[in-house]
């Protein structure tokens, strides 16, 4: 199926695998922006799982393991974070961009050895009779593992931040830190805990992005994805199923641009390549300004920093 | 009652802040069923002292019994597990959960969210106190937050309940019922720890009290056999003045109110509806009614938050309706919200720089652009030193005073800069006996001085002591104004619109 030079069906089968590292980390940082802390350094997060994740796997062979790695990798540089912010109390908004821009300068010293390898290839899910079907198959059944353990990822994410009694607290401690607190609630370790996991996600994201999308090692090569991330939770309204929504928004437009572009349209690369970051916003804001709620939809302790005094 | 046997004993807690001992040996016992008041000041220490008991601080020295066992809660969830249940005075809600959420976060084994919805239903039907689970707490007034934090606390079956301050938002009808809920769980046997500064309301309910005073223990009585005003003397340590409404005339009017409406300012609040009244000079009005029947709103109208149709609201003569507050308080129309903590003080901002939020536009507080920091301590010092604000400094966050003292605070600074038309809503909320009346007392005077006061409150008492005419808002509609000392309390109770949705089956 082809329509104007562009393959659909290759079209939207690449959609989920271009969305998936900006899904992770989006939902990440939507459980930690829910614990009411806002961490900016998703970019560099990221990038440090890349790195991690790409030097582990290549070091034993296995990408299972090295998404472990990329996992690890983030979570450590958000328990840096965590400490730096809710245990010395510095200021979220400079810590996060300064550790964006710390993963960003570590991650090129350890990733120096391993440019230009190729990593060992993720495995993909073997759906048997169901990659055959005509379309469907390409587009639902016929990619990594990775991918469906994100959208799993996302679905836990959501029913826990919904029905668990855990989510439960993670969101009143987001809401209001000193009523948690007065009610015996242990804001700082949940909101440590939050972090990591977000972390942890944020790395995973990353090390999809060297293991199984591009897949090689550069420098830098997370290129804003940490930032979209963090505009979609916004944008998203702090809900997980519009997270989704944003970032396979920002999926396909991605995935869309390169074909436009392969396909030779006589359109700037410059427009088509800042495509998905403006189709994705514009459409969130779309939906926030519909729903009036919106603004109102952030944590109220979002940014705050807490300390129990009282 | 039951006298021989104690369900709480405190022995000599103390609890030390920098620069302050908040609690110094303070020892006292509750018996199962008893309802017990800890009485005081602002500041004396209550707060501390049971927030030491239900876990939130640990005592510098000093030791407790709990049913005979010894009792040293190292968290609320301790205490609540050992049947120590809490009502808060500042609320401890999350706007944005619903009621059915924000009560399973008070509790340790909350049941699924269906059945504890429909126990919440159950329960408050059964004590009169009805509440939808499915709302979110945002949108509830705040009388029924209240109920929120009741119905968390009773779903518990405590052995011991602490209140802090639990009338200060209900009307009459609605404390009467609060007290029946309280009487039925005494005599199951359910001890009440009660804070309040309405001594009546004291003497009416508790079977026995505790006076503190600069966080000592300085005497125990039996309230019933106390009159309100040696309640109030053994508090304050102190004869306690009576106020003074002597030297009023009512002037000229002032202020015109006609047909004012108003959309409602949040999605479940009442609009105003056709308001309307006159002001005179050297007047106060009052206009009581339950919080959330268009309290907020009428404020907001008056003050200037929410600029109003052409001609509905007229000072001398002239139209003032579209003015925002700043040139409003330049023609003299100042007023003090309800809401302390972020409506009428900025939390994190220092006491000087809050005095210059409102007094830079009638105080000169500013030169050239500038802000003139001298003249601003200078104007805040001024405010703690008439108001008596129990305070280290004008440099001190906001958020640091107790919610008394930042009242006392946020008032004078109204009434200092001698306003022409003072609008105060819920004026002495949560402020003890003394110190509410030295802020009626204050807005007596000003009125004395020449100024037209409008005191928006719950307390009706507070409204019979100040007021000339007295009207009632009900669902966003205000009476008639009337002469306040022909009215009686029956009276006032129908202008009020009878016990909004309560139930009277429980009684």
């Amino acid at each position: 199926m082809i329509i104007g030079g562009i393959d659909i069906i290759a079209l939207v089968a690449t959609l989920m695998a271009a969305s998936t590292p900006v899904l992770l980390a989006a939902t990440g940082e939507l459980v930690a922006e829910k614990s009411g802390v806002l961490n900016l350094g998703v970019e560099g997060m990221m990038i440090m799982g890349a790195v991690g994740g790409f030097a582990a796997a290549v070091s034993t062979g296995s990408p299972v393991l090295g998404f472990a790695a990329g996992a690890v990798a983030g979570a450590v540089l958000a328990l840096l974070f965590a400490f730096l912010t809710q245990v010395l109390l510095s200021n979220q908004v400079a810590t996060g961009l300064a550790l964006t821009l710390f993963g960003l300068g570590l991650s090129a010293l350890i990733g120096k050895g391993f440019e230009g390898i190729r990593p060992p290839p993720t495995a993909k899910v073997p759906f048997g009779p169901l990659a055959e079907i005509p379309g469907l198959g390409r587009i639902l059944f016929s990619h990594d593992w990775m991918v469906y353990f994100s959208l799993l990822l996302v679905a836990a994410t959501w029913a826990f931040l919904r029905h668990s009694r855990a989510g439960l607290i993670l969101r009143a401690v987001g809401e209001s830190h000193d009523a948690a607190h007065a009610l015996g609630y242990r804001v700082v370790a949940v909101r440590i805990g939050a972090l990591a996991f977000g972390g942890a996600l944020a790395g995973l994201g990353g090390a999809y992005l060297s293991l199984v999308r591009v897949p090689q090692w550069t420098e830098g090569m997370t290129a804003g994805a940490g930032w979209i991330a963090l505009a979609i939770v916004v944008f998203a309204s702090w809900r997980a199923e519009r997270v989704l929504l944003g970032a396979y928004l920002f999926g396909g437009i991605t995935a869309a641009q390169l074909q436009l572009q392969a396909a030779g349209y006589a359109i700037p690369v410059h427009l088509l390549s800042m495509a998905p970051f403006v189709v994705t916003i514009v459409a969130l804001v779309l939906i926030t300004a519909l729903h009036r709620q919106g603004s109102q939809a952030a944590p109220a302790s979002l940014g705050r920093a807490f300390h129990a005094s009282s | 009652m039951t006298g021989d046997e104690t369900l709480l004993a405190v022995d000599g807690l103390t609890k030390a802040y920098p620069g302050v001992v908040a609690n110094d040996g303070v020892s006292f016992s509750v018996a199962p069923g008893e309802v017990h008041a800890l009485l005081g000041e602002n500041g004396a220490g209550k707060s501390t002292l049971v927030k030491m008991i239900y876990g939130l601080v640990r005592p510098d020295q000093g030791t407790m019994r709990f049913r005979g066992a010894p009792y040293a809660p190292a968290e609320p969830r301790a205490a609540r597990a050992a049947g120590v249940a809490m009502v808060f005075q500042h609320f401890s809600l999350f706007e944005a959960l619903n009621v059915a959420e924000n009560v399973a976060l008070g509790m340790e084994n909350p049941p699924p969210m269906r059945t504890l919805g429909q126990r919440i239903r159950e329960v408050s039907q059964t004590y009169g106190l009805p509440l939808d689970p499915d709302r979110l707490v945002g949108d509830l007034s705040a009388g029924e937050r209240q109920r929120v934090e009741i119905i968390r606390c009773l779903l518990q079956d405590p052995r011991l309940l602490i209140m802090d301050e639990p009338t200060s938002v209900l009307t009459p009808q609605e404390v009467e019922i609060l007290f029946h809920t309280l009487r039925k769980l005494s005599s199951e046997g359910t001890a009440i720890l009660y804070i309040s500064h309405k001594l009546e309301e004291i003497r009416a309910l508790c079977d026995h009290a505790t006076i503190l005073r600069g966080g000592r223990v300085v005497g125990s009585c039996i309230p019933r056999e106390k009159t309100a005003r040696e309640l109030a003397e053994m508090m304050v340590g102190a004869e306690l003045q009576l106020t003074d409404r002597a030297g009023r005339t009512a002037g000229e009017v002032a202020l015109e109110v006609a047909g004012l409406s108003l959309a409602p300012l949040s999605p479940f609040g009442p609009s105003l509806k056709d308001v309307g009244f006159e002001l005179r000079m050297g007047e106060i009005l009052g206009i009581g009614g339950v919080a959330g029947n268009g309290q907020e709103e009428l404020l907001a109208a008056l003050s200037g938050e929410r600029p109003t149709a052409p001609g509905t609201v007229m000072l001398g003569g002239a139209d003032i309706a579209a003015l925002g507050p700043n040139p409003r308080r330049a023609l003299g129309i100042l007023a003090a919200p309800e809401e302390r903590l972020g409506h009428a003080a900025v939390p994190d901002m220092s006491l000087t720089e809050n005095a210059i939020l409102t007094g830079s536009v009638r105080k000169p507080l500013t030169k050239n652009g500038f802000i003139d920091m001298a003249a601003a301590r200078g104007f805040a010092d001024e405010i703690i030193r008439a108001f008596d604000v129990r305070t280290p400094g004008a440099h001190v966050a906001a958020r640091a005073l107790s919610g008394g003292n930042l009242q006392k605070y946020v008032i004078g600074r109204e009434v200092l800069q001698e306003p022409r038309v003072l609008i105060v809503n819920q004026p002495t909320w949560g402020v003890d006996a003394a110190a509410a009346a030295a802020i009626r007392q204050a807005l007596l005077d000003l009125a004395a001085r020449g100024a037209a006061v409008i005191a928006i409150s719950q307390d009706l008492d507070e409204l019979l002591e100040i007021s000339d005419r007295f009207a009632a808002l009900n669902e966003g509609r205000l009476s008639a104004p009337r002469e306040t000392a022909a009215l009686t309390l029956e009276e006032i109770g129908l202008m009020l619109g009878g016990a909004h949705g309560m139930q009277e089956a429980a009684l």
